[in-house]
Order: structure tokens, then sequence, then C-alpha cells
């Protein structure tokens, strides 16, 4: 790329760019704030859009009628924009009203942004201290096993039950991760290795559960269980929505996690050692201890997160009840940069992607599925911000690279 | 992982002597171990066993060769054997103690299927063969996994690799009505996401847990995209069929052993020659030594010449190649059309296979197989009716891999360089 070799360094650039770059910013703060939101979203943003441009690209030539269009294109060249256009028009519109475009659409996307968010705070937590928590489906799915049996089974008074029923998925997933992350402390076995048999284990074990009496109602062989009792069940506070509680606990984790991260000790420690392990270890921090607390907390935060899909509006559990779930969380923490805030945006932008996804099929006949090239998309362009650079020819540092994690040998 | 801090210290007297006696308890808790699984054998699958039953294992398809054993007495023998290799541990330790474990876990494996097909007949045959082929997906995904980490580049997109290369496969396959084609643009779609990959994890720099991660988001939506909006109305173009069994000459007539191992589909015999070959070239050729010193150490590498981000970008397409192998064998080698989310999560399983092999293709060839026979033996299992629920015999391969994962933990070493990026200068 010629223009990479005229400019600064990039690493400086980021930093100060607000002084530098545009001596408006010189003004006072509420424009260096301005600023720096710009500077925070410019990537994400051009991110998002890149990845619609493409899914629209996408959208066009798999349709046939576009393609026939096109096939006549010197016959009639309008008429192949125009299909396009309308095509793509129709797709995302669909797309947008699915999403945020009527009170119910409001209400599913947030419903669908609640398990999103939760487990993606959980990786983002694990990545600050150079954990790559491959394991979040693994850790909703024993999260949701322990609380579809507590909803189910404990009949407790009150806010009582639900508050059982969270903090049962809560534990589940804690120690679901915390086997890994007491394996890597131990043995140093690779997190993602150990996570990933994890989900495999915590599958078949919902399988299995699934076929054993304490789970199913009497007297039936589908894989579906008792029905939670109504006390557990998410109280929902919009008359006539489906959104439920889980949206507001889901917010509230957003706080208590950008707390432990930007405010107390054990965030400093989570930092330093995702940082530098060595460098944490040399200043009397016990590594091992906090790699394990580490990836306790994030499963205890994916476990909530399995938590509200069988206490929400499913009210059952079933095999498929977290499906990808776990690895969407994923994509949601890379494009939320890892930052608490970043992943409740990202969140809220998939649980609304997806929430609309479904009503573009119903109207277009797209396929959801283009909804996950569009996050595949999303994340490349947002882990590579030299595409974007590239690109669109504006300026973002290397410093925006976020650095997640490094490899298997990395200690 | 641990394993350098090790391995480093070699050299000073005392050291060594620390050493020493490390190896010995660990030869001491490995007999111990033994001992126990040769106790644990002999109550679980001899002591509740009546005399008077037997366990016919069928040994052949086409004659009626069977291998008829008193069920308690062999499983008796069985575990007498491990107690006793147990022993000799113990008292002092064997050479080969690793071929040896593999032993065990082999006898064990032996006395738990006569426990199991007590009174009924068995097709051992059946399920060999199955094992051969569940595992040749694995060891394909696997040898991928070796190829790019052993230049430097972490592969977690081998999922994605194989589900992507499984559809381009079968498309093609269905479009041109002729399998080898199929096979082709099946690997070509693999090396198509691996050199997308290497643009980005090489080129660009960006982490590679990430790009693969990307990879196999995209793989898992375009392919569930493209087959629900132009497979399903076009069922015509999701008919690959399958290359059907092929008889070695001579080794396929051989009794047993030549049932299973030669009379296979092409992808069997793929797995069969490509592992020990890449083995052969990484360890005893040129090229192989070039690839690895880029992964240990790509600052040395390119002192003497070498081209890092060249050597890397070769080996992360080759290594997408044998992914798109793994992949295509999916419709064309044994199901017979591309369905949604085919690999069902085989391309991580070849993953912890390959660190199982300790980055190593014969080693994941022996992983490979190890999780191959888990699976079979479970689909046979379930036919037989015995009272272990069957996802607690399919958890099986994982809790394994979690254990080894976990022992070997200051034995199996990734490549030094792995997962990190090279600037050139």
């Amino acid at each position: 790329m010629p223009e990479h070799t005229e400019q600064p360094p990039e690493g400086s650039e980021a930093g100060d760019a607000s002084e530098t770059a545009d001596p408006a910013a010189d003004g006072g703060t509420r424009n260096s704030l301005v600023r720096r939101i710009y500077e925070t979203l410019k990537v994400p943003a051009l991110a998002v859009f890149s990845a619609l441009v493409v899914g629209g690209l996408l959208i066009m030539f798999t349709d046939d009628d576009v393609l026939w269009a096109w096939a006549r294109f010197f016959n009639d060249p309008m008429r192949a924009l125009s299909r396009s256009a309308g095509t793509v028009w129709d797709a995302y519109s669909a797309l947008f009203q699915g999403a945020v475009g009527s009170p119910a659409a409001i209400s599913e996307s947030l419903l669908r942004a609640t398990p999103l968010i939760l487990a993606g705070l959980a990786v983002a937590f694990a990545f600050k201290a150079a954990l790559f928590n491959i394991g979040a489906n693994g850790q909703m799915i024993v999260g949701a096993l322990a609380a579809g049996w507590a909803g189910f089974s404990l009949d407790l008074p009150g806010p009582l039950a639900i508050a059982c029923a969270l903090l049962a998925g809560a534990a589940a997933g804690a120690v679901w991760a915390g086997i890994a992350g007491a394996l890597k402390a131990t043995t140093g076995a690779h997190e993602v290795i150990t996570t990933i048999m994890l989900n495999f284990i915590a599958g078949l074990l919902l399988a299995y559960a699934l076929t054993t009496e304490a789970f199913l109602p009497a007297g039936q062989g589908n894989p579906v269980s008792k029905p939670i009792l109504e006390g557990s069940r998410l109280p929902r506070f919009i008359d006539g929505e489906r959104v439920d509680l889980g949206i507001v606990i889901a917010v509230a984790a957003v706080v208590v996690v950008w707390w432990i991260l930007e405010r107390s000790t054990l965030g400093f420690q989570v930092k330093a050692v995702g940082l530098n392990p060595h460098a944490a270890r040399y200043a009397g921090m016990k590594v091992a201890g906090i790699t394990v607390l580490t990836m306790a907390i994030s499963g205890s935060l994916t476990g909530l997160g399995g938590a509200t899909l069988p206490l929400g509006p499913t009210g059952v559990l079933t095999a498929g009840i977290v499906g990808t779930l776990g690895f969407d969380a994923i994509a949601v923490a890379l494009l939320g940069r890892s930052n608490p805030w970043g992943v409740l945006g990202a969140g809220l932008l998939f649980g609304g992607l997806n929430a609309g996804a479904v009503r573009m099929q119903a109207e277009t006949q797209i396929p959801v599925d283009i909804v996950i090239v569009i996050q595949a998309l999303i994340i490349l362009f947002v882990a590579a911000p030299a595409l974007v650079r590239a690109i669109y020819r504006v300026r973002t540092g290397d410093a925006d690279a976020p650095v997640f994690t490094s490899s298997w040998g990395s200690s | 992982m641990t394993g350098s801090a090790t391995g480093t210290q070699v050299g000073s007297e005392t050291t060594t002597a620390a050493l020493e006696a490390t190896a010995r308890r660990t030869a001491m808790r490995r007999g111990v171990i033994w001992v126990l699984t040769g106790i644990a054998v002999m109550w679980l699958f001899a002591a509740g066993v009546e005399g008077s039953a037997t366990s016919t294992w069928n040994l052949s398809v086409s004659t009626d060769l069977t291998l008829s054993l008193p069920s308690a007495a062999t499983a008796w023998v069985l575990g007498g054997i491990i107690c006793a290799l147990g022993i000799i541990q113990v008292v002092r330790p064997l050479p080969f103690a690793g071929a040896f474990s593999v032993l065990v876990v082999l006898l064990a494996v032996a006395a738990f299927l006569t426990w199991a097909t007590r009174d009924q007949s068995f097709s051992m045959v059946g399920m060999l063969q199955s094992t051969v082929t569940r595992a040749t997906p694995l060891a394909l995904g696997a040898l991928a996994g070796v190829l790019c980490e052993r230049s430097g580049v972490v592969n977690i997109a081998i999922e994605g690799m194989m589900l992507f290369s499984a559809f381009m496969a079968a498309f093609a396959a269905s479009a041109s009505g002729n399998l080898w084609v199929g096979m082709l643009v099946g690997v070509l779609g693999g090396a198509l996401l691996a050199w997308g990959h290497a643009g980005l994890s090489v080129t660009y720099r960006v982490d590679q847990i990430i790009s693969g991660t990307a990879i196999n988001f995209f793989a898992t939506g375009m392919t569930a995209y493209l087959a629900a909006s132009v497979l399903t109305s076009n069922p015509e173009l999701n008919r690959s069929g399958t290359f059907g069994n092929w008889k070695l000459p001579l080794l396929g007539d051989i009794p047993f052993v030549g049932e299973f191992l030669f009379d296979n589909n092409i992808y069997v015999y793929a797995m069969y020659v490509l592992l020990p070959f890449v083995t052969w070239m990484l360890f005893r050729s040129r090229w192989g030594l070039r690839v690895r010193s880029v992964g240990e150490h790509p600052r040395a590498a390119d002192t003497v010449g070498i081209n890092v981000l060249g050597t890397r970008y070769r080996s992360v397409v080759l290594g997408g190649m044998a992914a798109g192998m793994a992949g295509s064998f999916l419709p064309l080698g044994s199901v017979g059309s591309f369905q949604e989310d085919m690999t069902a999560g085989r391309g991580f399983i070849a993953l912890a296979v390959m660190i199982f092999g300790r980055w190593n293709p014969m080693g994941a060839l022996g992983a490979a197989l190890l999780f191959g026979f888990a699976e079979s033996l479970n689909s046979k299992l379930a036919i037989l009716g015995t009272p272990i629920p069957s996802e607690f015999l399919l958890m099986a391969p994982y809790v394994v891999t979690l254990f080894v994962v976990a022992g070997f933990g200051g034995r199996s070493r990734p490549p030094a360089a792995d997962g990190q990026p090279y600037e050139t200068n």
C-alpha cells in the first residue's frame, strides 16, 4: 500500500490525533469527547457498513430475478440495476423493520440480545486476561441445564425462585469454565482445547439429561423437559411484549463488569496478567489463582446468559436451546473490542440483526443465514483495521488493532 | 506451556539428578495406574460374568471366520496381563512406556468388548472398518492443522475450511457429474479459505485466532445461506453420490486385516499415503526443515535467507488443501450430498487430534484412529444394548482428550513461534 509509507508511525498517531489532526478540537473538552467517540466508532461503523455492502451483493447475486435481469443487461440495463437495488432494499428494509420497526420488534431484538450481551461480556472479560474462552457455548448449556432444573423442581416463594434458578445457572457456568481455568493454571493445558472439549461434553450432558426421568414429564419420550414453574419465569415488564427481566440483568452485568475491570484491584490484576504474566508474577500477583478466577467469572456470566433461555419465553429445556449463541458471543466480544459498553452495543446490534433476519426471511424468502455471513464480515473488518484503512483511505492507527490472545504456547 | 522450562535447564548436575527423580516418579505413577486399571478391568468385566458365557466376534464379512471367547476367562486373562505389566513397570521401568500405555488401553478395551458382547455375536470387522472410515476426516483435518502450525500459523478454522469445501465438493460433483471434479473443487475451496487466512494473519497480522473465528463464521453462514437459497430450489445440484469402495488387489484379500484396512474408498487410502508422506517431508526434507524453522524461530530463518512470509503462505494453503480433502470426504466419501453444518464439530476434534498427536502427522493418525474407534464403538454398542447411556460413550473421547491435554502439558509442545505474526523489516 503506497499510503502506508507516507504516514508517520501509526502508534503515536491514534493517541494524539485530537490535538494534531484537527485544530478545532483544541477548543474544549466537548469537542475532544466527540472526537474520541468518533475515533472509537469509526472502524466498527465502517466495518458494519462494509459487511452490509458485501452482504447486499451476496443477496443480489443469489436472487434468480436479479440474475435473470443481469443476463439481459444489454437489452435493458436500467432494469438490471433497479431489480438489484430493489431486492437489496426490500431485504434490508425488512431487516430494519424486524429489528427496530415497532415496539414488538424492539422487544424481540432486546430478547435476542440478552444472552449475547451476557456471554459476550464473558468472552470479553476472559480476553482481558489473554484467555480465549471459546467454550461459551458449553457454559451456556450447563447454565441453561442447571437453571432449567432449578426452575421446574424448586418451588420457592416469590423472587427467591427466580434468584435461585439464575444463581444455579451462573454457578454451573462458573464451574464449567473453572475446570478449564484450573487445568490451564495447573498443567498448562490450553484453554481453547479444553473449552472446546467441554463444549462437546456439555452438549452430550444436556442430551443425556433430556432422557432421564428427573427432567422429562412422566410418560413422555420427546427430549423436551418439564415446563419451568410460573414462579421461576423471568417477569415481563411491558404488557404484551415478550422482553423480560433478562435484558435488565444483562445491562446491570455490563456495569458490574465495567466496574470490576476499571475500578477494582481484581480488574487491574486480570489486565496485568493478560498483558504480561511474567511481570504480574514478578509484581507478586498469583497468576494461577487469577487465571482460575477469571475463567470462573467469565463462566458465571455465560451461565447466567444460558439461564435466561429456559427461564425466558421458551419456558422449557430442549436439546438445541443454546444453538450457536456461545459462538456468536465471541463475535460480539470482538466487535465490542472487549469493552463492556462496546459489548452492550455489539450485543444489541447482533440481537437486532437476528431478530430482523426472521422478518426478512418471512417477507423476502432470503435465508436468515445471510446474517451469519454479515457477522463474519463484521468481525473480519473489525479485526483488520489495515483492511478498512486500505479500502476507505481513513487513518486508523495500528494501535486500534485489538490484541486479544496470543497462541497455544504463550507462557 | 510448561515444557520449555524443564528443557532449558539441563546441564548442571543437580538438575539432571532432579530430572531423573522426576522421571522415576512418573514411571512409578504410570505403573500404579496400570495396576489399578487391571484391577478395575477384572472387577468390572470379569467378576460378575457367568463362566459359561461366550463372546462371538465375526472377523470377516465374506467368510464365516469367527472368534469365540469365553467372556469371563478372557477378561480375567486380559486384566491379569495389565496388572503384570503394571507391576513390572513399578519394579523396573519398561522402555517405550508410551507404547505400553497404548497396549494397556487396547487390552482394557478388548476386555470391555468381551464383557459387552457376552452371549452375543458382534461384527468386529465392521466396527474396525467404520473406525478407519470415521478416522479419515479427522486425520486429514489434523494434517491441515499440522501443516499450518508447523509454520507458525495457528489454525482454528479447520472446521470452517472443511465445511466450505464439503459444500463446494458436493456442488461441483453434482453439477459436473464427476466425483473427481468434486474432490478437486473441494480441495481448491479449502485452499481458497486458507489463502484468506494466510492473507489476514500473515500479511495483515490479524490475531490468528480471530481470523480463524471469522473464517469459521463465514463458512457456516455462507454454506447455510447458499444451501438454503440455491440448493433447496435446485435439489439436482446436491446429489453428488459417493466414491465406492475399491478393494486393493492382494492386500484386500487378506482375511480380517485386509477386509477392514484395504477395502475402503479413495479417501482412506489418501489418509494412508498422505500422513506418512508429510511426516517424512516435514522431518526429513529440506522443505520440512524450512517450514519447521519458520515455525520455531522465524527471525533466525529469515537471517539465513528463508522467505518467512512466503513459506507461511505456502504451508497454510497446503494445510487448506488437506482440510479440503477432509471436508470433501463428508459428501463424497460418506453421505452423498451436502447437509447444513455437516462437519458437526469435526474440525474442532481434528484440532484436538493434532494436539493429541503432538503436532506430528503420524501421531495425529494414531489419535484420529482412537477417536474413530470411540465413535464406531458407540454406534455398534447402541445395537448391542449395553446399560451405559450412549451419550456417555460419545463423551469418552472428549474426556480422554481433556486428560491427555492436561497430562501432556509438559511434554506436548507447540512450535515456538506458533501464533506470532512476523514483521519483516
